[in-house]
């Protein structure tokens, strides 16, 4: 069996268990791509978050989609150096996100990040746009949301909340 | 399975410490799922105790692989002898209030520790320590928030936080301690001195204290320890006795 797709392709091809509308590669959490002799592969991926609970399903599905094509798959490994930060996802991955109601996450200093406790409890912030009309006002709801790397924010012009990819 | 851990090397010793201080930090915030006071706090508890459980994965992982213990039998096969994490993280917990001034105090010192572990070096720890910096910071910002609400609250909700306060400022002293081993990592450059975090850590939670209305740190000689030894409260045996129970009696099982 010959592969048709370079393996480097295959995983970046593999959707987020989490957030099916984007990829691996869209995510910007593919490290690493090594082939060797007779289709073996091995794969380095960087967790978005310690505890994220879909790194198993990940690195199951990144081996199949290997498989599948006819590698032979000698290891899926986590890498943490360096650490991923959310501007590793890729321009198509953010507009695919904004396209399903997710704001991707702004590319600048988080500008609700206090250390000192001095913040009120919902800071409005200007970095994040909401995904439903575009309004540049939104406010967040909580740092936690539906999966580790989200968090919840309402929009101050429609009045919509919407999920975030925490920066 | 005892004296399991007796032959770490200080490092993975170490490791080991932290790792169960997440551990058992983590365990303890997932007995609120399904009794939070409101579903934004059941998802934020259980998003901290799932980034607490993703910490100690990481740090049992490191801690064993030398001497070719796994996460697993690090975390289900130890008795409580052999547990290093501090009292504080095992207290039972309590109503809301107290849950919220130990995580509190327990991100704060979080924080200050592993942004000093991103400067060891060793650059596994260095860069685990990046990574769980920035979760760590979440769970301050979500405490923080929830100390001032509670302690510049009602009339209820600050007694609640103040009965919380002075039941736990005892247990925070352990988290500052030296031993021999830690000491000696210290001077090679692999760790933070942890003494050298009491006075940030002072500051820190001072200032916000005093914004919450909850006064100064109580006073009193009496600061228990034990934990990183081994020697800790009844509490903890029962905590092992539930989270390992379905490992002890189907052990090898997966599904």
């Amino acid at each position: 069996m010959t592969a048709t797709k370079t393996a480097r392709e295959l995983v970046e091809g593999v959707p987020d268990p989490e957030m099916p509308w984007v990829t691996l590669g869209d995510l910007g959490i593919v490290r690493e791509v090594t082939t060797g002799p007779g289709e073996s592969v091995r794969v380095a991926l960087t967790p978005t978050y310690l505890g994220c609970p879909a790194i198993e399903a990940m690195r199951t599905d990144v081996a199949e989609a290997l498989t599948a094509q006819g590698y032979r798959v000698e290891g899926v490994e986590l890498r943490l150096d360096p650490p991923w930060t959310s501007a590793a996802i890729t321009e198509r991955g953010r507009q695919k996100l904004a396209e399903v109601g997710i704001a991707p996450p702004h590319l600048t200093e988080n500008a609700d990040m206090h250390v000192s406790g001095t913040h009120s409890s919902t800071p409005l912030s200007l970095g994040v746009r909401c995904p439903h009309c575009g309004g540049i006002e939104t406010a967040l709801l909580s740092r936690f949301g539906a999966s580790p790397c989200q968090e919840l924010r309402r929009c101050s012009s429609c009045g919509e909340p919407f999920p975030a990819v925490r920066s | 399975m005892t004296a399991l851990t007796k032959t770490l090397k200080p490092l993975d010793g170490y490791a080991l410490a932290l790792g169960d201080d997440a551990l058992i930090s983590s365990h303890r915030l997932s007995e609120w799922l399904t009794y939070a006071p409101d579903l934004e706090e059941e998802v934020a508890l259980a998003n901290i105790a799932l980034d607490q459980l993703g910490q100690a994965r990481h740090l049992l992982g490191f801690a064993g692989r030398s001497s070719g213990l796994s996460e697993d039998e690090l975390a289900y096969q130890r008795v409580d002898r052999e547990y290093r994490n501090s009292l504080l993280a095992e207290l039972p917990n309590g109503d809301f209030a107290h849950t919220i001034l130990r995580l509190f105090f327990f991100s704060t010192y979080q924080r200050l520790l592993y942004a000093g572990l991103t400067a060891s070096a060793d650059g596994e720890l260095a860069a685990f320590a990046a990574k769980a910096a920035v979760e760590v910071g979440y769970h301050h910002e979500y405490a923080v928030s929830w100390t001032l609400r509670l302690g510049d609250g009602t009339e209820e909700s600050h007694d609640r936080a103040a009965a919380a306060l002075a039941e736990l400022w005892p247990y925070t002293a352990e988290l500052f301690a030296v031993d021999e081993d830690v000491a000696a990592l210290a001077a090679e450059g692999l760790v933070p001195d942890p003494e050298s975090l009491a006075g940030p850590w002072s500051e820190q939670v001072g200032t916000v204290l005093a914004q919450a209305t909850l006064g100064t740190a109580p006073s009193g000689t009496w600061r228990p320890s034990g934990g990183r030894a081994g020697l800790h409260t009844e509490a903890l045996g029962y905590l092992l006795a539930e989270m390992q129970s379905v490992h002890r009696a189907h052990p090898g099982a997966t599904w």
